[in-house]
């Protein structure tokens, strides 16, 4: 059986008055894979940016129900947004390398602007990251130009040694790959594929052999409701709902 | 012969070809100003500069040679005051409405700026001169520098703000996932990113104040000596461009002249390598 990391419970979001999110109740497991479908504009972002709170940074968006992180909930006043985002670490849809900084300084942003102390062992924590984000090879030369000079494909895997470097539990992926090439996105999905590993990967796409190529559990998600929760190949090869089957087999979206 | 729709086309084109060299025209009377200044205070200034104008205080009247070494270094003083007050205040007052003045304060604030910055310089001189020179009970560097600093601000806090704007949210979004604080993330990713920007408006800020000469008329007052007090009156370059320009002497006409060239140069070379800087600005 695998072991439970985050449970939504009657999961509710909003953007001012336009509810979005519908009582969502989903499991992630621990060293698994979770791909969240569907058709663009269902849900699938703000589901996943309430695990780490960026939703509520937006100008009128309200969430309520329940996140259970390893048996916390996070919506808990007394869960502070930044540690939780410590523990769920996001790389978003398109590469966003921080334009002032070196490759080096990009992946050890989340440490070096998080506390004063002294980083004794940056150096091996950013070599680390790079290594776990299949970056270390091409850059390792290259440490010290700026991040915005590396190709999209790579400046996505420096976003991902970015949010590894922080060593969180939980990583969220927003579309990874919808920003690049073929080849950029096979190093991607190889790349989530060894990281489960060491972490808890939900993942959003609207590319569906991507997720059956690279999930675990796969969410259906239609119109902020979420239509189906299930192992990926049962999704994909028997859906329960006749909504899912639809989605899958391409009559729609 | 050519018929009708030939000879109206052949007017059109007459016609758009006059409106074409008069748009030229215009143009080029708009630059001409410009050119005839500079080429102006060139010939003018040139004869009267030499190592000497920016190293000796300026001679009495009567003898040759002098300089006007003090109001170099005294505008230099000036601006860095200026900068003391000016800054700190605009940039945060930047920062703050660009993240969080979305709301009523913000438009207030925002309002209150672009007033603040259409204001006449010399009524701000009065105002420095009733707040600072009356209670000090005499004029100051320190009071000249106030009023430049108060002209800053507006245009301190509008550049800034509109340079943070131009940054893209997925950035400040990007920094606060990685469990960075916002009060960081707002200054080491989003400001610092925006800096480039930021820095030109500082610097055309900061060539417009030094040419100010209203408010410094009854706040710095003016000097003939060095001083390197700020509670003392400070020399310029543009008052003590005015003092000689009003005098009757030929002498300090030249040394008016030079002081003109060189504030000119000084205004203009800023603006000129802040565009060629700004040029090179790069958001993610
Ligand atoms: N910042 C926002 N303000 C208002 N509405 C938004 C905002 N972001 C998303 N929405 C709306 O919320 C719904 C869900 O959007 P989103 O979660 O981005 O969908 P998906 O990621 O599945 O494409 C959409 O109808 C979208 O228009
Ligand atoms: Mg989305």
């Amino acid at each position: 059986m695998d072991k439970l990391k985050i449970k939504t419970e009657k999961l509710n979001a909003w953007f001012y008055d336009k509810q979005v999110l519908f009582d969502i109740d989903m499991n992630v497991y621990e060293n698994k894979v979770t791909a969240i479908i569907g058709p663009s504009g269902c849900g699938k972002s703000t589901f996943i940016r309430n695990f780490n709170r960026m939703h509520e940074t937006v100008p009128g968006a309200k969430a309520d129900g329940k996140i259970i992180l390893d048996g916390k909930d996070i919506f808990n006043k007394k869960y502070d947004a930044v540690d939780l985002r410590r523990d769920v670490g996001m790389v978003f849809q398109k590469p966003t390398p921080f334009p002032t900084m070196t490759v080096y300084d990009n992946v050890a942003a989340g440490i070096k602007l998080y506390s004063r102390n002294s980083h004794s062992k940056l150096d091996e924590i950013v070599e680390r990251s790079l290594r776990q984000a299949a970056l270390w090879d091409e850059v390792r030369d290259v440490l010290n130009q700026p991040g915005m000079s590396l190709s999209g494909g790579q400046q996505q895997r420096l976003c991902i040694a970015r949010a590894l470097a922080i060593q969180p539990k939980v990583i969220l992926l927003d579309e990874p790959c919808s920003a690049l090439d073929p080849i950029s996105t096979a190093k991607i999905e190889e790349l989530i594929h060894e990281l489960k590993k060491d972490y808890t990967i939900v993942m959003v796409t609207h590319n569906m052999q991507q997720a059956a190529r690279v999930a675990d559990y796969t969410a259906f998600f239609l119109l902020g409701e979420m239509v189906e929760f299930d192992i990926t190949t049962k999704i994909f090869t028997n859906p329960s709902d006749k909504r899912t089957e639809d989605y899958i087999t391409g009559r729609f979206g | 012969m050519e018929n009708n729709t030939q000879i109206q086309s052949k007017v059109r084109r007459i016609k758009e070809q006059i409106f074409l060299i008069a748009v030229f025209l215009c143009a080029v009377i708009a630059v001409i100003p410009l050119f005839s200044v500079i080429g102006y205070v060139f010939v003018k200034g040139i004869g009267a500069i030499d190592f000497n104008f920016f190293t000796q205080l300026p001679a009495p009247v009567g003898e040759t040679g002098g300089g006007m070494g003090n109001a170099v270094v005294g505008t230099f003083i000036l601006v860095v005051l200026s900068c003391l007050l000016g800054l700190p205040i605009g940039i945060f007052g930047g920062i703050w409405l660009a993240q969080f003045g979305g709301g009523k304060r913000g438009f207030m604030i925002r309002y209150a700026a672009d007033v603040l910055s259409s204001i006449p310089s010399i009524v701000i001189g009065i105002f420095a001169y009733v707040l600072i020179v009356t209670t000090m009970k005499r004029f100051s560097a320190i009071a000249g520098g106030f009023a430049l600093g108060i002209i800053m601000i507006p245009t301190v806090t509008r550049t800034t703000e509109e340079m943070i704007k131009m940054i893209p949210r997925s950035l400040y979004e990007a920094g606060l996932a990685l469990g960075i604080p916002e009060w960081r993330v707002t200054l080491s990713i989003v400001f610092r990113t925006a800096w480039n920007g930021v820095f030109t408006g500082i610097m055309l800020s900061v060539s417009r104040i030094m040419g100010e000469t209203a408010p410094l008329l009854f706040t710095a007052f003016n000097s003939m000596y060095w001083n390197f007090s700020i509670d003392q009156p400070m020399s310029s370059m543009t008052v003590q461009i005015y003092n000689y320009a009003i005098s009757p002497f030929a002498e300090w006409h030249a040394k008016a002249w030079a002081g003109s060239l060189t504030l000119v140069a000084l205004v203009l070379g800023i603006t000129l390598l802040v565009r060629k800087f700004s040029k090179r600005v790069r958001y993610g």
